[in-house]
């Protein structure tokens, strides 16, 4: 029953919890007893079992009432570590931040509390989400459940590689992840799971630890289409108190998955074969058109040309970003302290000690671009290409409804690869970033197995504020490619 | 006469330009919803916004920005329909974000102009450059404890208007009378209390001198000075300090100075190698601030009648001189308390009541004119009592001290002490004809032609009727009765 249990979807359990073929607190049990057995994949910073059976128990008492908070209540969670929670340690996988425990809900996880969901703990996450193969974390990587027989752990891609982990081996239904130049969708990709990033501005940013916030999103990642959007559902929203949310009333998203994607024109960006791509992510790409014509959609080229300078826009804009963003760990006010003998020698001392590798490297880049004399040269102009990169996307949505890409030019890797050089690592996120600099919503979609066995995606980028279209040509790449593959580690299915 | 520093290459001209850090009247902060009150016990008006605890956002505060617009309108400035917060990046303990929110590029106030009135009765234009809202930060108290320092981040995140003029201004007089009319017109609006004790109200000056006829020098910014009497003496000191430079050689490097009252001169604060890169880029947590003409013209109806605007109609409307009109006009409550004072009697003696003994009266008790124990009714009431001769204006003063006392009616007072003048032709005669009687050596002495015994007789008979004899009469009866 348990392990069936932790196979559900959304809307399986939704259903199941509906019909009382089970209840929330034997839902949550499962879950725990999942997150137990697969500890050593480091999917989870904090576990919050306690948490996790207590508000299992009130879904009950609603279930029992019959009155449900939404589709969401009772559904088993996982909360990427850095969306503040009240009264639990966040830390955004940071030695900064160990120990510190929030006085706040952040509003993304206070409408999922609100909605009914079940937190089972904090997932591990790059560090300050910087990063794209969840080896930055101060605890430790986390490795992917889907696992060749080289012996060797595979990335589960990052930053929010934790809760892709916790997703793809069933110890969640769902989580949360955030997504700033590909944080959701590619390790979505790397895991075999939905991952979506909503139009910049659809879910509150407040109480989110931020690394860039002209680009941080919170988005769902689930197993399928549809709980993608009854999650995303549960997590937008207006809030007055972040000044980057619109205030437009939320489509239904589940009900806009209805429908059929005949007629619907899905652009191809020709600049999106890159060199170095692998020939079985091309041929992917391939038959994801081809199903998408089959189900009466038409595929027309589109012409992206600066999405060759988006990488190196996005690695100006997010570090200029961050580098102000993380000025307040300083060791004044909460976080790690290091004393020492003066000020200058109190803040130096802190931020070394708190700071990884990757970040400081990230606060140097950010704060070089900023300074005297190199602003114009690299900000400035950063600026002007982002703002090409968003008109030419609008160009092409006069002709596309969709625009239709692969994820991430190559499948998961193995931990330790990749780390030499930081540009290697960056490439995962070729893909995924224009989307993340113009603020489009954009998702990835399991669509099939390497030659070895790991996870692929396909990539949708839709037009501002249309996660409606984007979830529903989403769900004719789902049904074509009919991914039922399960992770290494959790046997054949 | 314009204003120079005499040095041994003669003349030199002095320019300054002030930036004013003006504390935004509003209830709470600039991004964040925790209160402004001073005063209140550390770090109890702090919400999680104000420590930049993680995750957390700014969001503007409406009032905050109607205040800046209302005070651009009130110095005559363009107000910018899009203007953009920016990140100026800084690490200090009081500073928790690491950087503080202001406006950079794009002001939400453009160019202005401000109207000073010299002490002379003369006025002159100064331009404003423009006016930019920013975050104060906390305060850092160093004096808590031996070893450590102290964080109070009830200040943190407040909103100021720093508000900064062209380099138009030539002496430190002109300076004194800049920051007083800002005190003035800000007070006026509300926008700001002016308080410069409590801080509400900081101006960094900047200073450069120069030969007539030449471009400008390199200046030197004095930061936080918080008296008008500081602003005058720290420029006069600092231009000084300036021409010997230059004139023994030197160069004057452009610095940030602190000004030490205490030992009368001013010395670098920083050093070059620890000069700030601030960084400054538009803050991504914020749209764009984007207002419409309607809502700027709507605050422009509703702006109360401006310093320069009342002292204009009070010269016309009650014949003032240019220097009452503007020491009148130099406060919204004094003004108002003048024009209760003056409604239907004349307006000269009103005014010569409320700028001298009035004035004098609060100033000897440390008094605002809100806690005047005279109210403008009641000093209306006593000039009413001399305008119709019910008591001379001698006889007013003392009844203005009992007013000051006991806080009561004038008409109440004379009639209670008999004060009221004597009028009657025939009363008066008779006491002149007595005072004459008695002193006839005196009465010769006049007769002969020294008419310095006037006063004598005067004073001998204001004595002999209580001082009520109307004056005016007095000196007409004797004239008649010694000349006749």
């Amino acid at each position: 029953m348990s392990d069936a249990l932790t196979h559900l979807t959304i809307a399986e359990a939704r259903d199941g919890l509906a019909a009382k073929k089970f209840s929330a607190v034997e839902l949550a049990h499962a879950h725990i007893a999942a997150m137990e057995a697969m500890r050593d994949l480091n999917a989870f910073v904090t576990e919050t079992p306690e948490i996790a059976l207590e508000r299992a128990g009130q879904s009950d008492a609603r279930h029992g009432a019959g009155s449900a908070a939404s589709a969401m209540d009772g559904i088993p969670v996982a909360v990427k570590d850095l969306f503040c929670t009240e009264g639990v340690q966040t830390t955004a996988s940071s030695h900064m931040l160990e120990g510190f425990v929030p006085t706040y809900e952040s509003t993304v996880t206070a409408n999922l509390r609100k909605a009914g969901a079940v937190m089972l703990g904090k997932t591990n996450m790059d560090e300050f989400a910087m990063g794209s193969a969840n080896i930055t974390s101060y605890f430790g990587p986390v490795k992917n459940p889907w696992r060749l027989n080289d012996g060797k752990d595979r990335v589960p891609g990052g930053s929010s590689g934790g809760s892709a982990a916790a997703v793809a081996a069933r110890m969640a239904i769902c989580a949360t992840g955030s997504d700033t130049g590909g944080s959701i969708r590619q390790p979505a990709a790397f895991c075999g799971l939905v991952g979506l990033k909503p139009t910049y501005g659809r879910c509150s940013r407040w109480g989110m630890v931020a690394f860039a916030s002209s680009l941080d999103q919170a988005g769902p990642m689930t197993r399928s289409v549809r709980d993608a959007a009854i999650m995303l559902q549960s997590m937008a929203g207006f809030d007055p108190k972040d000044s980057t949310v619109v205030n437009e009333p939320l489509p239904n998203f589940e009900a806009a998955m209805a429908g059929s994607i005949k007629g619907l024109k899905v652009g191809i960006p020709i600049e999106y074969r890159i060199d170095g791509m692998s020939s079985e992510i091309e041929k992917l790409w391939q038959t994801g058109i081809d199903w998408l014509k089959d189900a009466g959609a038409e595929p027309v080229e589109v012409t992206l040309p600066h999405t060759k300078d988006a990488l190196a826009t996005y690695y100006i804009v997010a570090p200029a970003e961050a580098s102000s963003n993380l000025a307040r760990y300083d060791g004044v006010r909460y976080g790690l302290r290091v004393s020492a003998d003066d000020l200058t020698d109190m803040y130096e001392q802190t931020r070394a000690a708190g700071f990884g590798r990757e970040v400081r490297r990230r606060i140097l880049i950010g704060t070089y671009v900023l300074s005297a004399g190199y602003y114009d040269a690299y900000y400035v102009k950063a600026q002007k290409v982002r703002a090409l990169i968003a008109q030419e996307f609008a160009e092409a949505f006069k002709k596309a409804d969709v625009l239709l890409t692969p994820t991430a030019p190559f499948p998961a890797f193995a931990i330790g690869e990749k780390m030499d050089d930081p540009v290697q690592m960056y490439i995962n996120d070729v893909f995924t970033v224009p989307a993340s600099l113009a603020g489009l919503p954009a998702m990835s979609v399991p669509a099939g197995l390497s030659a070895d066995g790991l996870p692929l995606g396909l990539h949708l980028i839709g037009k501002p504020f249309d996660e409606a279209t984007l979830l529903r040509v989403g769900q004719a790449v789902e049904q074509a490619a009919n991914f039922t593959a399960l992770p290494q580690l959790l046997g054949k299915a | 006469m314009a204003y120079s520093i005499q040095g041994k290459t003669g003349a030199w001209e002095v320019v300054i330009g002030l930036e004013v850090h003006a504390q935004v009247v509003s209830k709470s902060k600039l991004f964040s919803g925790a209160a402004t009150e001073f005063g209140a016990e550390p770090n109890t008006q702090v919400s999680l916004v104000d420590a930049a605890m993680p995750g957390m956002l700014p969001v503007i505060n409406a009032r905050c920005v109607e205040q800046a617009v209302r005070t651009g309108l009130g110095l005559n400035a363009k107000i910018n329909l899009t203007s953009t917060f920016e990140r100026k990046n800084y690490f200090y303990p009081d500073l928790p974000f690491g950087y503080q929110i202001s406006q950079y590029l794009h002001p939400v106030v453009g160019e202005g102009v401000m109207t000073l009135d010299m002490p002379d009765g003369t006025t002159r234009d100064v331009g404003i450059e423009r006016l930019h809202l920013e975050q104060d930060a906390g305060k850092s108290l160093h004096d808590q404890d031996p070893n450590r320092t102290f964080i109070d981040l009830n200040r943190a995140g407040v909103a100021l208007m720093e508000i900064v003029s062209k380099p138009d201004l030539r002496s430190p007089e002109e300076a004194g009378a800049y920051v007083r009319k800002m005190r003035t017109i800000l007070r006026y609006l509300d926008t700001c209390d002016g308080n410069m004790e409590q801080g509400s109200l900081r101006c960094d000056v900047n200073v450069s001198v120069r030969k007539a006829g030449e471009g400008l020098r390199t200046r030197c910014e004095i930061k936080n000075v918080n008296s008008v009497r500081f602003v005058m003496q720290a420029i006069e000191i600092e231009a000084e300090r300036q021409v010997e430079l230059y004139e023994s050689g030197g160069s004057v490097i452009q610095e940030t100075r602190l000004y030490d009252p205490d030992r009368g001169e001013t010395r670098p604060m920083r050093s070059k190698e620890e000069a700030h890169d601030y960084r400054y880029f538009p803050d991504p947590d914020l749209l764009p601030l984007a207002l419409d003409q309607a809502y700027v013209d709507r605050l422009r109806a509703a702006l109360p009648e401006l310093p320069d605007a009342k002292k204009a109609r009070f010269r016309v409307l009650y014949g003032l001189s240019p220097a009452d009109a503007t020491q009148l006009t130099a406060e919204r409550e004094l003004a108002a308390y003048f024009e209760t004072v003056a409604e239907g009697r004349d307006a000269k003696i009103a005014a010569n009541w409320t700028l001298q003994e009035l004035t004098a009266m609060l100033n000897k008790r440390g008094l605002t004119i809100t806690e005047s124990p005279v109210s403008a009714q009641q000093l209306g009431a006593l000039i009413g009592l001399i305008s119709d001769n019910t008591i001379s204006g001698r006889i007013a003063k003392d009844v203005f001290e009992e007013m000051v006392e006991t806080g009561g009616d004038p008409v109440k007072i004379v009639d209670a002490k008999g004060l009221r003048q004597i009028t009657d032709t025939g009363a008066i005669e008779a006491a002149v004809d007595k005072v004459i009687a008695e002193n006839p050596a005196q009465a010769e002495q006049y007769r002969s032609g020294d008419q310095k015994v006037t006063g004598w007789f005067v004073g001998q008979i204001m004595k002999a009727t209580g001082g009520k004899a109307n004056p005016k009469m007095v000196n007409e009866l004797l004239k008649k009765k010694l000349g006749g």
